[in-house]
């Protein structure tokens, strides 16, 4: 069954072909999307069992004898993640089509948006199986590229600004990244994972360490590890909700997941565990303090998702089974609980005109089916028991306490802490944007802003030949025609109490979308009730990350050479 | 394995002078840091390939002499993107211009209030929703037309 290996690849990729040549005929495009995407779902869970079953899958491209070639290799945490993607994006393209950005955002050309969005998922599944580090590098470059052209989709100026950080930064870690894997080759000479586990413990302590530093970094860019993720918080809000949802639940997991790999696979026996540990225990503290004082839901969502890293780089830094089983856990439940929370978004930006926490009141009365679905994933987020938020946790706190160093129980305390922290955090947005009346907002920003429109009105100066207005620049030109360019980027400045009374509000909202959203939240709860089967596999997959003569062995049948 | 000094001396002032680029303020001169960044570790692969051999083609004598050609297939592979990358870059250079009227990379809105509200020593808009301000300190402006 090794022939299926590359289909969650192929078939995103050839149907991103197809959308292109379809580009007139939306319906077809988005049969043909669909289609893919649903496939690999179907063949993401067939090699969930098969891994389950009959060991790492392992394909050589071309037929090239090994080690020569490309290899693709599924193993149970290839599998899981694959699978948990397949889900997420499918879900995410359902949404996107109900959404129809064409008709709600004049500036999103959906044509353009089929077949990047397939690229992406191709990327991530070539990313999860990718067994050598250069294929890896292309994986995370067709990610990447994809998530480029979907971040400044439109090309409006909020877009413009956020995905010239966003580009810039991953550029550099891209170079970040070939620069670790030529001194990677120019040490062991292959780019093989299999291989380069038995040829990494040869080399020196401290060139190997070099060598684990580089990927570190260049992987901890991609994930949002602390000191290296204030990209992250100020380019993902700008776009459009299922970009954005899909973004904050795949590709900083991505990066995740190359950690992990490269973690057990090449470096099992890593001198940096305390390394690690500070970089968990400033991630899960400052992002979460950040969360804490955001003002726009979309914003505080993006800094807990960069704070909730610090769980997985958690477990992954205690390098024990349990670590790593709880880490893997994590994952799984974090993809699904932050794409939903982001699709809500999209639904309460569409019914309540605005994601800002000035701006919203009252939605749990005019919306109940929004503040359902975005009160159970913010609390599975927060980590309430029964839910899979909570039991990860429970996982987690356990391995560090087995671990019981003091640095491990320090860092099993700031998740604790954390996690008080993201309930205070989505409890706050829920008060708030859900359980006020939107009076009461109305009342409240007014008077904490003094007059009426001072918060949207934007600070006018002129320095250096140049107008800046806000956070924006413009050439010399009359102030007026510059505020208006400005006024229209920020679209309405007007609060939901407002729009509601002028009935500019849509009351119904597509089908397809709250249908796909409150399709994720079962997912996610679904995790709870088969928490026990999940963690088994999480298990399992961590004794294979550790024992690494499985993967080894299923890759180069014919020992390393 | 020996190792050209030249090259890497290359490689050090290439990646050294793409790495000040990138920090400079105009998009434009961005994209020729990434640029030089991108050259400079390509020639980094060369350094990896070891010592300059004879061209390595399959069947054609001898393997010993030849160059090593998989630094060279990842070089390719390298260029092929940073050229997307580039096209990119420059595009999003020119729909900065239309929009502003230049290219500079602008400020991190939420930094740019955070340094405002420092300035003017004020707590953020979430602090004082968060904690109520609003309810019974503030004195309630008139407003026409609201529902008494």
């Amino acid at each position: 069954m090794t022939w299926l290996v590359p289909l969650p690849v192929l078939l995103p990729l050839l149907g991103a072909g197809l959308t292109l040549v379809l580009s007139r005929r939306p319906v077809l495009q988005r049969t043909v999307s669909t289609t893919a995407l649903s496939a690999v779902v179907v063949v993401a869970a067939i090699l969930l069992y098969q891994t389950d079953r009959h060991g790492p899958q392992v394909l050589w491209i071309g037929a090239w004898k090994e080690p020569l070639g490309i290899s693709l290799v599924a193993d149970r945490l290839s599998a899981l993640m694959l699978l948990v993607s397949a889900v997420v994006t499918l879900a995410v393209l359902v949404y996107s089509i109900g959404q129809g950005m064409t008709g709600s955002e004049r500036d999103t050309p959906m044509t353009i948006y089929h077949p990047t969005f397939l690229v992406l998922a191709a990327g991530v599944a070539n990313a999860f199986l990718a067994g050598d580090l250069f294929n890896l590098f292309v994986s995370f470059e067709m990610l990447l590229f994809a998530s480029y052209v979907l971040l400044t989709l439109g090309g409006t100026g909020a877009r413009i600004r956020a995905g010239t950080i966003y580009v810039v930064v991953n550029v550099v870690s891209s170079a970040l990244f070939l620069i670790s894997i030529a001194a990677v080759y120019a040490a062991t000479g292959s780019v093989n994972l299999a291989q380069l586990a038995g040829r990494l413990d040869d080399l020196p302590d401290e060139l190997s360490l070099v060598l684990q530093l580089l990927l570190l970094t260049t992987f901890a860019i991609k994930a949002a590890v602390f000191p290296l993720s204030f990209w992250l918080p100020d380019s993902y809000p700008t776009a459009p909700a299922p970009v954005t949802a899909v973004f904050a639940g795949l590709l900083t997991k991505v990066g995740v997941y190359a950690i992990i790999r490269t973690q057990t696979l090449l470096f099992p026996d890593s001198p940096l565990t305390d390394l690690l540990l500070v970089a968990a225990l400033l991630t899960l503290v400052v992002a979460i303090l950040g969360a804490v004082a955001q003002s726009d839901i979309k914003r505080m969502l993006s800094f807990t998702l960069v704070s909730h890293i610090g769980y997985m780089l958690f477990g992954i830094a205690l390098g024990t089974v349990m670590g790593y089983a709880g880490a893997i856990f994590y994952v799984a439940h974090h993809i699904t609980i932050q794409t939903t929370l982001f699709l809500v978004l999209g639904l309460v930006e569409r019914r309540g005109g605005s994601t800002s926490l000035l701006r919203l009141g009252g939605l749990a009365r005019l919306a109940p089916v929004i503040a359902l679905l975005y009160f159970v994933p913010a609390m599975n987020l927060a980590g309430i028991p029964p839910m899979s938020g909570f039991l990860g946790k429970v996982a987690l706190t356990d391995a560090g306490i087995r671990v019981g160093t003091p640095l491990a129980y320090v860092v099993v305390a700031a998740g604790m802490l954390t996690s008080l922290l993201t309930l205070y955090a989505v409890a706050k947005a829920w008060n708030l944007a859900f359980w006020r009346t939107p009076e009461e907002a109305h009342d409240m920003t007014r008077a904490l802003t003094g007059e009426a429109q001072r918060t949207h009105e934007h600070h006018v100066v002129e320095h250096r030949g140049h107008v800046h207005i806000g956070a924006s620049t413009f050439a010399t030109m009359d102030r007026e025609e510059a505020r208006s360019i400005i006024d229209e980027d920020d679209g309405s400045n007007q609060d939901l109490f407002q729009l509601s009374q002028q009935d500019a509000l849509p009351t119904r909202l597509p089908r397809t979308m709250v249908g796909a959203t409150a399709s994720l939240v079962t997912v996610s709860l679904a995790f709870t009730i088969v928490a026990g089967g999940l963690f088994g596999y999480a298990e399992r997959a961590a004794e294979d990350l550790l024992d690494r003569d499985g993967y080894i062995d299923a890759v180069l049948p014919g020992g390393p050479s | 394995m020996t190792a050209s000094l030249t090259l890497i001396v290359a490689a050090a002032a290439m990646i050294g002078c793409g790495v000040y680029l990138v920090l400079e303020r105009s998009l434009t001169r961005v994209m020729v840091g990434l640029l030089m960044l991108g050259n400079g570790v390509n020639v980094l692969f060369l350094v990896s390939g070891g010592a300059p051999g004879r061209a390595p083609i399959v069947r054609e004598g001898d393997p010993e002499p030849m160059s090593d050609p998989l630094p060279q297939a990842l070089v390719l592979t390298a260029i092929v993107i940073s050229l997307a990358t580039t096209a990119f870059v420059l595009a999003m250079a020119y729909r900065s211009w239309q929009l502003t009227g230049h290219d500079d990379v602008q400020d991190d809105v939420e930094d740019r209030e955070i340094r405002r509200l420092a300035a003017a020593d004020a707590a953020s808009d979430s602090f004082d929703l968060a904690s109520g301000a609003g309810e019974d300190d503030l004195e309630m402006p008139e407003e026409e037309g609201r529902p008494a």
